[in-house]
């Protein structure tokens, strides 16, 4: 325990430091995606439900925070607000219809529903269609008093932003509430012969997940100051999933390492255009045949084999 | 007697429902194969759109290359590309049956973006036009169809009867039912199940390559063609229920009919009434329409 506690202060130094040692903007980049993988993890490794749409929340948030603050000229916070209700109620409506099937079908209903989703955002007027919200203005926050143009004040924004939705996962997954999810996960109609409205609990996990997917969303859009139908497309949804998968399915930790691995990569091979592709699904039939557990499930039981070995 | 008015509406209803009837044609084998697939494998193919992407593509550079027609890049196109599912199912599917339905569905996901990668490396994502190997139109009556788009609705009708008739009424589709109600005991009575699994891969996997070769002379041949087809395809699947080769047939040309009919009523909502109707059928009959509750 104190081991993990020692881990998580230096994972928290490194944070706080990091600004001046790499590109701010990438750092808050890769924030964003790794809140966004937290909150599909919530729902894969915690509740056993594979969504494969939650590409939805992640771009529909973006455009509320643009529409909000672009359209309406309204402050960045009322921005992310909307960003994580809009998420939420999106979620609560494609949740309830999707839980009413498991396992496979489940990822095959809210992969259609994205697409939908995908199809109305080319179309209705407000996003942009093609061309997206473009140059949504980075205002001041809080009444003014954090100016934002700086993206290192920006950043520690980011930070708080997702240590608050990392710390609110944390919370669910402990509290009881967590706990008949993971026994729902684990034996669904045992948990319904005890009392539990299983249906209930999935679709509070799954607006929950959908809100701070939301939130992800939203605050990518304050950085880069742009919402596209990239975020709301179907590659994005596979990339969460890839995002997850990596890190490892299950652990808390697992997907913030995951997404920082798969933004670098994108980074770094974003001149390879096209192979990029080829190098992700790759990743993917490599992880499934091989890796199912991820890096940090992997490490963490090499770790404790080690231990017990000596 | 109608008046002028509601006779044209007619007509324009008549016409985009037979032109949906096209669509229909290629949701009803896609589905169908992915039905197929699902019953034997327990894996949901999501390299269906690559597959069916592959096909149209073979057939392609048989013409550009080899100047090898249509009627015979019909046949070869899918035999190579089911023989190329065949290897897939050997190398790596094989190994992931034991586990959770997802992790085949994340495998043949990974392994579509490897595909439509590679071919988007080499040929790029704009598309290339396939002639039409039949020129020439059929008047209806109430419209115009190219004798060609005629063709494959009839061709997709005869597909999958065929599909139909080999599962349900042979001594072979028997032995595959019988393989997907209990392997064990089937493999008890000394039949290789295995390898019928592994042909059945391989049909599946043909079948949408042949979707893919009807679909060249209509659509560009891009290495994205089959991207968003296959999404629209899971939608169909769910609606239908993975129950019965005959309910799929069904769902997908009916769903097809009704894409063109949106057509006339308001097109906007042509490309998302496939996923209303799913959550439609999703709260009243949550199995699908041909589905039991597995």
């Amino acid at each position: 325990m104190t081991g993990q506690r020692a881990l998580g202060f230096g994972l928290l130094v490194a944070a706080l430091l990091s600004p001046w040692f790499f590109y701010p903007v990438f750092l808050m980049t890769a924030l964003c995606f790794a809140l966004f993988a937290c909150a599909f993890n919530l729902l894969l490794g915690y509740v056993g439900l594979m969504s494969f749409g939650h590409a939805m929340f992640f771009g529909v948030a973006g455009y509320c925070f643009g529409h909000v603050v672009k359209a309406w000229g309204m402050p960045p916070e009322l921005g992310l607000l909307a960003g994580v209700a809009g998420a939420a109620l999106l979620g609560a409506v494609t949740g309830a219809l999707a839980i009413r099937r498991q396992g496979i079908y489940f990822a095959m209903i809210t992969l259609a529903f994205a697409q939908m989703i995908y199809f109305i955002c080319v179309q209705v007027p407000w996003t942009g269609g093609e061309d997206g919200l473009q140059g949504i203005a980075r205002k001041p926050l809080l009444f003014g008093l954090v100016p934002t143009k700086d993206d290192r004040v920006l950043y520690y924004v980011v930070l708080a932003i997702f240590l608050f939705g990392y710390g609110a996962i944390y919370r669910f997954i402990h509290s009881p509430f967590g706990q008949v999810l993971k026994a729902i996960r684990d034996n669904e109609q045992r948990a319904v012969s005890l009392g539990y409205e299983a249906d209930r609990y999935k679709l509070l996990a799954f607006v929950l997940s959908a809100g701070l997917a939301g939130l992800a969303g939203a605050t990518k859009a304050m950085v880069l100051q742009f919402a596209t139908l990239t975020d709301v497309s179907a590659g994005m949804s596979g990339e969460v999933v890839l995002m997850a998968l990596v890190g490892g399915l299950g652990t808390i930790i697992g997907p913030v390492v995951g997404a920082f691995i798969i933004v670098t990569m994108q980074n770094y091979l974003a001149s390879f255009g096209e192979f990029v592709l080829v190098i992700q699904g790759s990743i993917f039939v490599v992880i499934v045949m091989a890796f199912r557990k991820g890096l940090v499930g992997e490490i963490s039981d090499r770790w404790k084999a080690w231990r017990s070995a000596g | 007697m109608l008046d002028a008015d509601t006779i044209d509406l007619l007509n324009r209803i008549a016409s985009q429902s037979t032109l949906g009837l096209i669509n229909g044609a290629f949701y009803a084998i896609l589905s169908m194969g992915l039905a197929v697939i699902f019953g034997m494998l327990n894996v949901i193919n999501f390299t269906h759109g690559a597959q069916y992407m592959m096909g149209a593509f073979a057939a392609w550079l048989m013409l550009t290359e080899l100047n090898i027609p249509f009627w015979a890049a019909l046949v070869l196109s899918p035999l190579i590309v089911g023989l190329f599912g065949v290897v897939l199912e050997k190398l790596l599917l094989k190994r992931i049956y034991h586990l959770d339905h997802l992790y085949g569905f994340l495998l043949t996901f990974g392994l579509a973006l490897v595909i439509e990668g590679l071919f988007q490396w080499r040929w790029g994502s704009s598309g290339a036009p396939y002639p039409s190997p039949i020129s020439g139109g059929i008047n209806l009556g109430y419209m115009y169809i190219p004798t060609y788009r005629g063709f494959v609705v009839v061709a997709a009708l005869v597909i999958c009867l065929a599909t139909w008739y080999g599962i349900e009424r042979t001594r072979l589709g028997g032995y595959l039912r019988a393989a997907t109600e209990n392997p064990t005991l089937v493999r008890a009575f000394g039949i290789n199940v295995p390898r019928l699994i592994t042909l059945t891969y391989g049909l599946g996997v043909a079948l949408a390559a042949l979707a893919g070769v009807l679909a060249a002379p209509i659509q560009q041949v891009s290495a994205v063609m089959g991207t968003n087809l296959v999404l629209t395809v899971f939608a169909v699947v769910v609606i239908g229920g993975m129950g019965s080769i005959m309910g799929s047939i069904v769902t997908g040309f009916g769903l097809g009919m009704l894409e063109g009919m949106t057509k006339v009523v308001y097109p906007p909502a042509s490309n998302t009434v496939i996923f209303v109707v799913m959550a439609i059928v999703l709260l009243v009959k949550p199995a699908g329409l041909f589905g039991q509750t597995k």
